[in-house]
Formats: structure tokens, C-alpha cells, sequence
């Protein structure tokens, strides 16, 4: 028998046949639903005259557009009409195929990236889509998990498969220990500054080495949340002792004699000794410093110690203008050192950084401090209701009130500002979100990618900061 | 009765020929020369709103394209342009072939993004990479992105760029761009997503031709893994 990838063997086992071309329709577990991209999936079922096929292994909850201020009246607590419209859309939907959701006011409520694992609805071995390129992070799992289309939506609701060709396989290993104050969204955005945000592309990302077996479950969700960032539609980590405590006791997740079976079989989601990938990278952890974003893409990332970086020192052309262009909608000089740089705004949330462990992070920073005067609004969002509950029963809500920060409702919030939560033009945010694209958080707004703890500082100081001095 | 069985036929006829034809075509090439185009610049978020799939073309690119912020409902035939944008220059105007760099259609995994492009008139993407979700998005709205050497992206991006607008002839049977002057480029493109696009085929009428095997394969999983069929 040949030595496996993860990859392989979550591949292998969800192949239902191989057309002639070697194209497979492969079998999805679990779909995900939230209202941005799915009325149109719905829409074609209902013209075709098609059912889901099955309709329990879909999920669905709102959160693109749902305010985080106080929404005690649900949906008619949204101001914005169209944006009301496509949550009340998701709810009928969601009553006329039957499917299983968390609306508006629901504790079980927040972001789909952090309900699926919460929920237990999200599980090794499975495989995972969603209509958000975000959903590589259910990888953590030990999952196949990828984002897809409106059109793959529709298909996955109407016949529980989708077509795919196969990726290429990728190892991604963090050898050694971090050093205290690196995180995991360090570890990330680093790898992201060493492949690019295409290097990834066409490939499925295993991560692994100790520095990423260190990490809990929600250091994990945070790695392979970004594999898209790196270009790779799927990013996964093996199946440990860690990710089997964590599924144990969860809603959905299996209990007694079907728990049982589930981790004999989980136990076998790693790759083999001697599998061969296609592609090996190798990071060492022990260099790896608190990561700040200085341009418009993910990969124009630098250590929090060093400068802005210089496009004429850049010999490829076309790179040195994406960077000028970079630096001029950033209003950054080169050369600029990063603990220089002022913020306006903060926000600690998305579905990249607003579990649990990253409010207790951003609250160690901000316990007993005051938000500086220059900051215009700091956010923290938690991801789910329950993640609020968890977070306001460690009293961690109070210590960032009482610093000066806003606690809020849960949702994706200002991370993709569809809903009322957004930079105006000009303005520089300090952000735990996962993209720093040009107008991301609003027009003419300036996005800098940082943990929730390097964020939490950057609030407290008025300028990022090296949180390991502070 | 007849009203209902000619409704059970359309029903049928829609899932199986959902899209157009791809056939081979001529179109004007409009260079936008930015590699990491990502989705959010394609149809940023405001636009995302809309619970239909048509009429995202005003908004293609929408903060490049206009020197005012947009919203959903404003009238763009009133709003200031930006005269600067390669989109709004009177040699592109009618474009159908979009000529890209490296890393096109980036980020969100939204479908808005082929939607805004196809919605606009580009039948036709070309550029030395594109990122996997956004290309697959492609191929299930008709549309064809190809991919094409680099050196060749810059020549083209010279000849396009010139007074005269740059046309070529797209055939993809013959998996062929005809550029007038330089003559003949070949490209790639996957058996399968060709043969669905040169018959209009539909991807979930295809897959439900395999309605059995499917079946099959469910009842073995949940003998050999029942935790996966627990809700």
C-alpha cells in the first residue's frame, strides 16, 4: 500500500466516480449557509423545480450583514433595506427547503467560520464548502473544506456532490517553537509574506511542524482561514489529541458507541510517514516576529521591528509598481519604521480572529489601560453569540469597556463592512480581519493585518506597537 | 394539464441548457494592467446586497471606475467617471475580452464577480494566472478564462494599448486566440469544462445523470461512517 497525504485520504473517501478526463464528483458532508450568497442558489432550485438532496447536512446562519449594534427586535433592527431584505430572504428560504438555521437573535448566532466547529456541525474527516472563500478554515478539523461559488451552492444543495479535479498537495511546516508574543495569525501572515498570495494556487495546503501542533484548535481555525490568502482554496491540519477534545460534548458532534467509531477512524486523518507532496515548504518558527501589514495585499506583510520596505530597491517592474501603487493608496513613505505609523480605528473580530482565545489575548493586553486618545472607535466583535456569552462570563467584556473599546453583537461586521461597521476614506485601522485590499473595510480606508493582541496594543498606544515590549 | 407538462419540459430543459453556447467570436481587448485584481475591486460589497444575478455591469468595478462612492439604486448614467480608468477610454468601449496579470479575481470566493463581468459584455478573461475560485466561478456562467504565458501577456498588453483597439478571434473548439497581425496563440482548457461550454451544458443536470451512483455511495458511508449522517 502507498504512503498517503491527508489530502489523499480525505480525497479517496469522499470520491463517489471518476469521469474520463479524471474529474470527480465528490461527496460533500456538510454545506454551510449565509444570506450573501445563497438567494441565488435558492432561486435556481425553485426554477429548475429541485429539492436539496439532503437537506440535514446543510447549516444555515446570517452574518455578513447583520448590525453588531443592540438588535433586540431581529431583523427589523437592520436599517439598511436591501440588506434587511436578503436576511428576511435567507429566513424564508431557509422555512420553504427546510434547512436548519440560526436567525439574527439565536445564541447559537455569528459568523459560519466560527458556528461550524463551535457547533460540532463541522467535523474531521468531513468535507466542507460554504459560498465564502473563508471556509478553508474548518481545515483545522481535519476536514476538506473550501469555499465555492453561487453556482456550486446551488449544486451542492440539489445533488450533495460537486465536480472537482483534484489539487495539487502542499506542505507547509513550522518547525520549531515561537517565541512568546508570536501567534498564530504571526505564523500565518508570515507564511503568507514567504509564498505570496499565489503561492498557493492550485494546491491544498497541509500545515504541520511542531509550532503549528502547538497550537490550539482556535490557533489553528486562524491558520487555515488564511490558506486562501496564501492562494490555496483548502488548508488542513492533522487530527490530534487536541481536535478530538475539542469535537467531544459539542451539539452536533457523535456521542456513545457512534463517538466511539468516529475517533478510531479520526485517528487515521494524518499523513503517512514518507507520503510525498508536490510542493514541501519549510518556515522556522524561532524567526517568526509579530507580522504587520504595510500595503494592499496580504503578502505585503514585514515584522513589526523593521520599515516600510522600499519599491526601488525592488528589481521586477511590475512588482515595484503594484508596491508604489500600494504605498500611495496606503499614504505610507518607504522607509517609514512600523511602530511609527498611527491608527484612527481598531477592530478585533471576523472569522479569522473572534474565538475565545483571541478575546482573552486582546483583553491581557487591554486590562487596566485606556484606549489612546487618537483612536476615533475600537471594536471587539465576538464570532458567535456563545463566544460573547463565554467571553462576558469571563468578564472580559468589562475589561474592554472599561479601556475604552465597544463590545458588540456578533457578526463579520468590519472585516467586509456590508453592514453599517466601516472605515471612511483616509482612514487607518489596525485590524485581526484577513484582507487589506484596496476600500476592503470602506472606500479609501487603510487596512493593516495584525493578531488581536498586536491590535489591542496598537489601540492602547495610539501607533502599532512590538506587543512583546509591552 | 398541457400547461403542466410544458412547464415539467421547460423545467427539464432548463436544467440541461441553462447557459449560452460558447461560439467562436471576434471582440476588442481591454487591458487592465494590475496583477492581484482581487474581487472586492471586481464588484465591491455594496453591491452584494442584491438577492438577483443580473444587473451587477454598471458597478464592474465600480470605485476604479467612478470618482463618487456607489451605492445600489443610484443612477450611474448621472455619476462623475474617472476618465483615468482604462474601462471608461472610448478605444475599449463594446470590449468583450478583459486582458489581465498575474493572480486575477483574488480574495472573495463571490460570484458577483464573473456575474459583473459577463453582466458588462467580457466573455473572455485572459492573464498569465488566475486564482482557482474565481476561475472555476467562470466556467458555470459561460464565460472562458485563459490562461497565457507571460511574455505573450506583455506583447499583447503593447498591442493593445496602441490607437487602434487590439481585436482577436476567440475559438475555443480549436482552443485558438486569432490576434490579427501576430497570428496564432494556442491555449489549455480542461476536456470537461470545454465540452460544457461549447454545448451550454448544465452542471447540476449532468451530475444528476448520476443519480445512482451517488445513492451508492451514500449507503456504504453510512454503514462505514454514521456519525457523518447524525443530522
Amino acid at each position: 500500500m502507498t504512503n498517503k497525504t491527508l489530502y489523499d485520504k480525505l480525497w479517496d473517501s469522499h470520491v463517489v466516480r471518476y469521469d474520463e478526463n479524471d474529474t470527480a464528483l465528490l461527496y460533500i458532508d456538510r454545506q454551510l449557509v449565509h444570506e450573501v450568497t445563497s438567494p441565488q442558489a435558492f432561486e435556481g432550485l425553485r426554477i429548475a423545480g429541485r429539492k436539496p438532496w439532503r437537506v440535514e447536512a446543510n447549516l444555515a446562519t446570517p452574518d455578513h450583514n447583520v448590525p453588531t449594534t443592540s438588535r433586540p427586535n431581529g431583523i427589523a433592527d437592520i436599517s439598511d433595506p436591501i440588506a434587511r431584505i436578503q436576511v428576511e430572504t435567507l429566513d424564508a428560504n431557509c422555512e420553504a427547503f427546510g434547512l436548519t438555521e440560526f436567525t439574527m437573535n439565536d445564541i447559537r448566532q455569528g459568523i459560519v467560520h466560527v458556528v461550524g466547529p463551535e457547533q460540532g456541525a463541522t467535523l474531521p474527516g468531513m468535507t466542507v464548502v460554504c459560498g465564502d472563500s473563508h471556509t478553508s478554515t474548518h481545515g483545522a478539523m481535519g476536514a476538506l473544506a473550501f469555499g465555492i461559488g453561487t453556482s456550486e451552492v446551488e449544486h451542492a444543495l440539489a445533488t450533495q456532490c460537486l465536480i472537482q479535479k483534484k489539487s495539487k498537495s502542499m506542505l507547509i511546516s513550522v518547525d520549531g517553537k515561537t517565541d512568546p508574543g508570536v501567534t498564530a495569525k504571526d505564523i500565518v501572515l508570515a507564511i503568507i509574506g514567504e509564498i505570496g498570495t499565489a503561492g498557493g494556487t492550485g494546491y491544498a495546503i497541509e500545515f504541520g511542524g511542531q509550532a503549528i501542533r502547538d497550537l490550539s484548535i482556535e490557533g489553528r481555525l486562524t491558520v487555515c482561514n488564511m490558506a486562501i490568502e496564501a492562494g490555496a482554496r483548502a488548508g488542513f491540519v492533522a487530527v490530534d489529541e487536541k481536535t478530538i477534545d475539542y469535537v467531544k460534548g459539542r451539539p452536533y458532534a457523535p456521542e456513545g458507541e457512534t463517538l466511539e467509531l468516529a475517533i478510531v477512524n479520526w485517528q487515521t486523518l494524518y499523513s503517512d510517514a514518507g507520503a510525498e507532496f508536490d510542493k514541501v515548504v519549510n518556515i522556522d518558527a524561532s524567526e517568526i516576529k509579530p507580522q504587520v501589514t504595510w500595503g494592499t495585499s496580504p503578502e505585503m506583510v514585514v515584522s513589526v521591528d523593521t520599515q516600510v520596505p522600499d519599491p526601488d530597491r525592488v528589481d521586477d517592474p511590475v512588482k515595484a509598481e503594484g508596491m508604489r501603487r500600494a504605498l500611495d493608496y496606503m499614504g505610507l513613505e518607504a522607509g517609514t519604521p512600523v511602530n511609527e505609523i498611527d491608527v484612527d480605528k481598531v477592530f478585533i473580530g471576523s472569522c479569522t480572529n473572534s474565538r475565545i482565545e483571541d478575546m482573552r489575548e486582546a483583553a491581557k493586553v487591554a486590562k487596566g489601560r485606556r484606549v489612546a486618545d487618537n483612536i476615533k472607535l475600537a471594536l471587539v466583535v465576538p464570532g458567535s453569540g456563545l463566544v460573547k456569552q463565554q467571553a462576558e462570563a469571563e468578564g472580559l467584556d468589562k475589561i474592554f469597556i472599561d479601556a475604552g473599546f465597544e463590545w458588540r453583537e456578533p457578526g463579520c461586521s468590519m472585516c467586509l463592512a456590508m453592514n453599517a461597521d466601516r472605515l471612511e476614506p483616509g482612514e487607518r485601522c489596525a485590524s485581526t480581519s484577513n484582507r487589506n485590499f484596496e476600500g476592503r473595510q470602506g472606500q479609501g480606508g487603510r487596512t493593516h493585518l495584525v493578531s488581536p493582541a498586536m491590535a489591542a496594543a496598537a489601540a492602547i498606544a495610539g501607533h502599532f506597537v512590538d506587543v512583546r515590549d509591552f | 394539464m398541457f400547461f403542466f407538462v410544458l412547464l415539467g419540459v421547460l423545467r427539464v430543459l432548463y436544467g440541461y441548457l441553462i447557459m449560452k453556447k460558447f461560439e467562436t467570436f471576434t471582440g476588442i481587448v481591454c487591458p487592465l494592467d494590475r496583477s492581484n485584481v482581487d474581487t472586492d475591486a471586481i464588484i465591491p460589497k455594496q453591491f452584494l446586497k442584491s438577492i438577483k444575478r443580473s444587473g451587477f455591469g454598471p458597478n464592474l468595478f465600480d470605485e476604479w471606475r467612478y470618482l463618487d462612492h456607489g451605492e445600489p439604486g443610484m443612477d450611474n448614467g448621472k455619476r462623475p467617471l474617472n476618465e483615468d480608468f482604462v474601462l471608461n477610454d472610448p478605444r475599449y468601449q463594446g470590449a468583450s475580452i478583459l486582458l489581465g496579470r498575474k493572480n486575477f479575481g483574488c480574495g472573495s470566493s463571490r460570484e458577483h464577480a464573473p456575474w459583473a463581468l459577463e453582466d458588462y459584455g467580457f466573455r473572455v478573461i485572459i492573464a498569465p494566472s488566475f486564482a482557482d475560485i474565481f476561475f472555476n466561478n467562470c466556467f458555470k456562467n459561460g464565460m472562458l478564462p485563459i490562461v497565457i504565458q507571460e511574455e505573450i501577456i506583455d506583447n499583447l498588453f503593447a498591442a493593445a494599448g496602441g490607437e487602434k483597439p487590439l481585436e482577436i478571434a476567440v475559438d475555443l473548439e480549436a482552443q485558438q486566440l486569432k490576434v490579427a497581425e501576430d497570428g496564432v496563440i494556442p491555449f489549455e482548457v480542461d476536456a470537461f469544462r470545454k465540452h460544457c461550454l461549447l454545448n451550454g451544458l448544465d452542471d447540476i443536470g449532468l451530475t444528476l445523470q448520476h443519480v445512482d451512483a451517488i445513492k451508492t455511495y451514500e449507503a456504504r458511508r453510512r454503514q462505514e461512517a454514521p456519525w457523518l449522517f447524525n443530522q
